[in-house]
């Protein structure tokens, strides 16, 4: 049953990332150019109606579905490896024109050369575990 | 009145992001899709080589199903949901685009030069694929996440690391287009 909840969650989304267009590199391409209000009006929108689910869940204590507190794990302090690595992730942004959702929502499209894309960022990831402890954090 | 066929607009589209993640609160989880490439790795044996791979990688299935979702979404956003896949950009990006050779760009929804499937014989754009792939996985981990656990989940939660990995992103993004783009294309 809760499988069923996560999948359906997750068509969800794949249908706002293709539909919203967010999954175009020609979008995000355009974004970095600054030559259209769209993928900030997408991003800015998200987070101000997320800002407020987010503030409302923490001052009223809401429970989840289930029943259970619903918990914001904090991030650790750091300034190193969110800048450097927010760096790297922007350069195989706007090269790939997909992040890590939208990269998913392209298979089912049917751009088979999405799966190149894929595959090099679980080699990134795998590298990125291989290195982990000689990088600064 | 706008068809759900046309392509939705922003403020449709970024509610409906807030939405996701509202529903992934409640019922228990976090918005979050890049740790989706880690469990995939543990799931391929990485944990033989490297600690950060040697994790329980079944407490993330319910993330997998997420992105298993993504994927039929794709379908059906593209196959039952979309009556013309052209995006509509800028008409300044367009001639832009066309002049670095991207001559799909106003009437695909992908650069054909990148994502037809004559891409996958030719050794520029998998090169351009793969080292954007790569980029995208190491970086996300680095960071530890991406546009989805950063851009959305912690900035709605107004953590300062996310906004850091922001900036970041947009740094890098910024000298990609704007830097190296005219030196490879």
């Amino acid at each position: 049953m809760r499988t069923l909840i996560y999948l359906f969650i997750g068509i969800l989304f794949g249908i706002t990332m293709f539909k919203s267009e967010a999954a175009s590199w020609f979008r995000i391409y355009e974004m970095f150019k600054f030559e259209a209000f769209h993928m900030y009006g997408i991003i800015g929108s998200a987070l101000g109606v997320g800002l407020l689910v987010v503030q409302v869940i923490k001052r009223y204590k809401i429970k989840s579905f289930f029943g259970d507190a619903i918990t914001f794990p904090p991030k650790e302090k750091s300034i190193s490896r969110y800048l450097i690595g927010g760096i790297i992730f922007g350069l195989g942004w706007a090269l790939a024109g997909a992040c890590p959702g939208p990269m998913f929502t392209l298979v089912g499209a049917g751009y088979t050369p999405i799966l190149v894309v894929i595959a090099a960022s679980l080699l990134g990831t795998y590298l990125y575990g291989f290195l982990k402890d000689k990088l600064p954090h | 009145m706008i068809s759900i066929y046309e392509p939705w607009p922003w403020y449709v589209s970024g509610p409906m992001i807030a939405l996701v993640m509202f529903l992934l609160l409640m019922v228990g989880k976090n918005f979050g899709m890049s740790s989706n490439l880690r469990t995939l790795c543990t799931i391929c044996g990485a944990g033989n080589t490297s600690d950060f791979f040697r994790f329980d990688w079944k407490t993330q299935k319910w993330n997998l199903v997420v992105i298993l979702g993504a994927v039929i979404g794709g379908y059906i956003g593209a196959h039952f949901l979309s009556s013309d896949l052209a995006v509509v950009i800028n008409p300044d990006t367009v001639k832009d685009l066309k002049g670095l050779g991207f001559e799909s760009a106003g009437s695909a929804y992908l650069p054909s030069e990148l994502f037809d499937r004559s891409a996958l014989t030719n050794i520029k754009s998998l090169l351009t694929l793969s080292i954007g792939g790569l980029l995208v996985g190491f970086g996300a981990r680095y960071a530890g996440g991406c546009t989805s656990g950063h851009a959305i989940s912690g900035l709605s939660n107004l953590q300062l690391p996310s906004l850091i990995a922001v900036i970041g992103f947009f740094i890098g993004g910024l000298t990609m287009i704007h830097l190296i783009f005219p030196l490879i294309f």
